[in-house]
């Protein structure tokens, strides 16, 4: 059962209880086959683990879609140093819900994927740092928590093993930028949440010092399914370069919105139109973004290609974090690209002068188009301002501001220059 | 183990709360033990900050000048350093605030299914305008970047409660809930 629709198109491996409120306690997951896999997993050797990770192929689901498994290798076998295992749950990123959804119905399928990763990397404590909103979701998550190491999944000498292992929950305080890793990790040690210059990375320098481990709640969710299964179970679905099944968190102007669980070689327009059920009644879609809206965004000629990572980088935008945005023709695109904008302005952690000021004066120009005062001259200018931004910052959250105005303005010129020339908006023209 | 809170989860309690108290007195009793809890999770001292922060916020309902001093005086930290972390985000009150914190979610997901209607409408129910606190203490609305929940549009947190799908419609009684 997949929440809140479900579709027989979806393949469920992470979301196949989403609305069975009986799996969410640990009685309830252990009678779903739940903590079958770290027995056996505690049994082998980390080298073995990460070996599996690596073959499934596997890429993170934060929206980098770095390789999971390749990842865990850079964290050094030596067990000098304490080494940690930061899991993202810090979901923020505009249209994406999926992370919430795992946790809140599925709290202990990401718990046993913590505790089998941490053993992989030799990591001896684990934090999830999730989002200060998530204000529900992280008592769910909490009561999952003392039942595992009620029942001995967690702490001292886990199951017999020999191996040791500590799991917090760290609650954030509200802060985007606390999701780039390198902002988790200070914020995490009591800092603001701002980007640190990469290298170092954190296998070599991450959380206090120590080599650590970020991986986000989706990827570290798939992880036991991958350990239990074999890499071959696990590439019968998706591409060579995108193995396994994705949730797409799909919302905006649908029909049907939800978290959906697809094979990453799915067709993306029949997951708007098929899954999703399209636009509402008697509307068009006019717009679509498909990995949370730091990515470019999409026309509906553009949505005929597979879901995969290296489908949407053909089809003109990025995977990212798969949260799916449907914007319809009563749409002013220009109040939501200023919407989108207003969120990185107000995010940005202010390091990077490009970044600051550039989010500022994206916001504004655009603030004045949308209010019918803007002048010819400002489509050029915003592209200007735009490409300041690009490349030339701590982290990718300048890039990401900019996305949203040039693929916005690339494809709906005509919308800009109706606010400008006659200061009226197509928008209400189409309703 | 001692009693109370298992340790792994005092770091994730929630920070606002509808019976706030602005005279509690900061980390004593059973608080005491969840601060003590709080640092064991961590290497540093420092760590803790936000955890203890999020404690403090959780009793009073917003951090007093006087809150943010105890809590850098306790952790080693200073005054100046607490209210630099404090500012930076977006959940720490840094005034106080009405006994229903009332968040609503103006994301591009939640503006695309109608939140500024919703957001019109709890002013107008609440006499008050963004930010403001109502004459009686009890409402406080604000809006907030996206929630995490954009498929259940529009998304409404009321201190430690999440409200899904509302709709302007559904505003009065929301607000009859809240008492
Ligand atoms: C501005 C910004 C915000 C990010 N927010 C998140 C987030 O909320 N959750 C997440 O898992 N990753 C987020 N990431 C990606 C993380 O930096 C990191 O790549 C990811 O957590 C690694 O885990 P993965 O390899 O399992 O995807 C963000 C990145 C940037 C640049
Ligand atoms: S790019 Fe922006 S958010 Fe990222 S570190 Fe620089 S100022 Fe902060
Ligand atoms: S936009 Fe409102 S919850 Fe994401």
């Amino acid at each position: 059962m997949a929440y809140p629709y479900a579709h027989p198109r979806e393949v469920r491996l992470l979301s196949k209880y989403f609305g069975d409120k009986d799996a969410v306690g640990l009685e309830g997951w252990i009678e779903r086959g739940g903590y079958q896999t770290l027995k056996g997993a505690l049994d082998r050797s980390p080298e073995e683990i990460i070996e599996v990770v690596k073959e499934s192929g596997l890429r993170g689901r934060g929206g980098a879609g770095f390789p999971a498994g390749l990842k865990w290798t850079f964290m050094p076998k030596d067990g000098e140093r304490p080494s940690y295992l930061a899991c993202n749950a810090d979901e923020s990123e505009p249209g994406t819900f999926k992370d919430r959804e795992l946790m809140r119905w599925t709290p202990h399928q990401l718990i046993e994927g913590i505790i089998i990763s941490s053993y992989a990397i030799r990591a001896q404590h684990a934090y999830i740092y999730i989002r200060g909103e998530f204000v529900d979701v992280v008592h769910v998550l909490n009561g999952a928590v003392v039942e595992a190491y009620d029942k001995g999944y967690l702490g001292v000498n886990i199951l017999g093993s020999g191996y040791d292992l500590d799991l917090t929950v760290h609650l954030g305080a509200g802060a985007y930028i606390a999701g780039e890793e390198t902002g988790l990790l200070n914020s995490l040690e009591g800092r603001r949440a701002e980007p640190r210059i990469k290298p170092p990375f954190p296998a070599q320098r991450g959380a206090f010092g120590m080599p650590t481990t970020v991986n986000n709640v989706e990827t570290l969710a798939a992880v036991p399914h991958i350990v239990q299964n074999g890499a071959d179970w696990y590439r019968q679905w998706g591409t060579e370069k995108s193995p396994g099944t994705k949730l797409f968190s799909c919302c905006g102007h649908l029909q049907r919105p939800g978290n959906y669980e697809v094979p990453l070689d799915f067709n993306l327009k029949e997951l708007v139109y098929d899954l999703c059920g399209g636009p509402p009644e008697g509307r068009q879609l006019l717009a679509l973004i498909p990995g949370g809206s730091s990515v470019p965004i999409m026309t509906p000629d553009e949505l005929d290609c597979e879901c995969s990572y290296e489908g949407i980088e053909a089809a003109g935008s990025f995977l990212g974090s798969g949260g799916l945005i449907a914007m319809d023709d009563s749409t002013c695109m220009v109040h939501a690209i200023r919407k989108m904008v207003d969120f990185y302005a107000h995010e940005s952690c202010g390091q990077c002068t490009n970044c600051r000021e550039g989010t500022a004066w994206l916001a504004k120009i655009l603030r004045r188009i949308e209010r019918g005062d803007g002048r010819e001259e400002d489509l050029p200018l915003l592209l200007d301002v735009g490409s300041n931004m690009v490349g030339k910052t701590i982290c990718p959250l300048s890039d990401s501001a900019a996305v949203p105005v040039v693929s916005g303005i690339q494809k709906f010129e005509d919308e800009f220059m109706a606010h400008i020339r006659d200061g009226s908006c197509t928008a209400v023209r189409r309703a | 183990m001692s009693g109370g809170m298992n340790p792994a989860i005092v770091s994730g309690q929630p920070s606002q709360r509808a019976d706030k108290n602005p005279d509690a007195p900061l980390f004593e009793g059973e608080y005491q033990d969840r601060f003590d809890k709080i640092l064991s999770r961590y290497p540093d001292k420092r760590a803790a900050l936000l955890p203890v922060l999020s404690l403090a916020q959780e009793l009073r309902g917003w951090l007093a000048p006087e809150a943010i001093a105890r809590t850098a005086e306790l952790l080693e930290l200073t005054p100046a350093y607490v209210r630099s972390v404090a500012s930076f985000y977006t959940m720490y009150q840094l005034r106080p605030v009405g006994r229903h914190l009332i968040q609503v979610c103006t994301g591009i997901g939640c503006d695309l299914c109608g939140a500024e209607d919703v957001v019109e409408r709890l002013l107008k129910a609440t006499k008050t305008r963004i930010g403001e606190t109502s004459e009686d203490g009890r409402y406080t609305v604000v809006e907030v970047e996206c929630l995490g929940g954009c498929g259940f549009a529009t998304m409404i947190q009321v201190n430690d409660k999440v409200y899904e799908n509302v709709k302007a419609g559904d505003v009065e009684g929301l607000l009859k809930e809240l008492d």
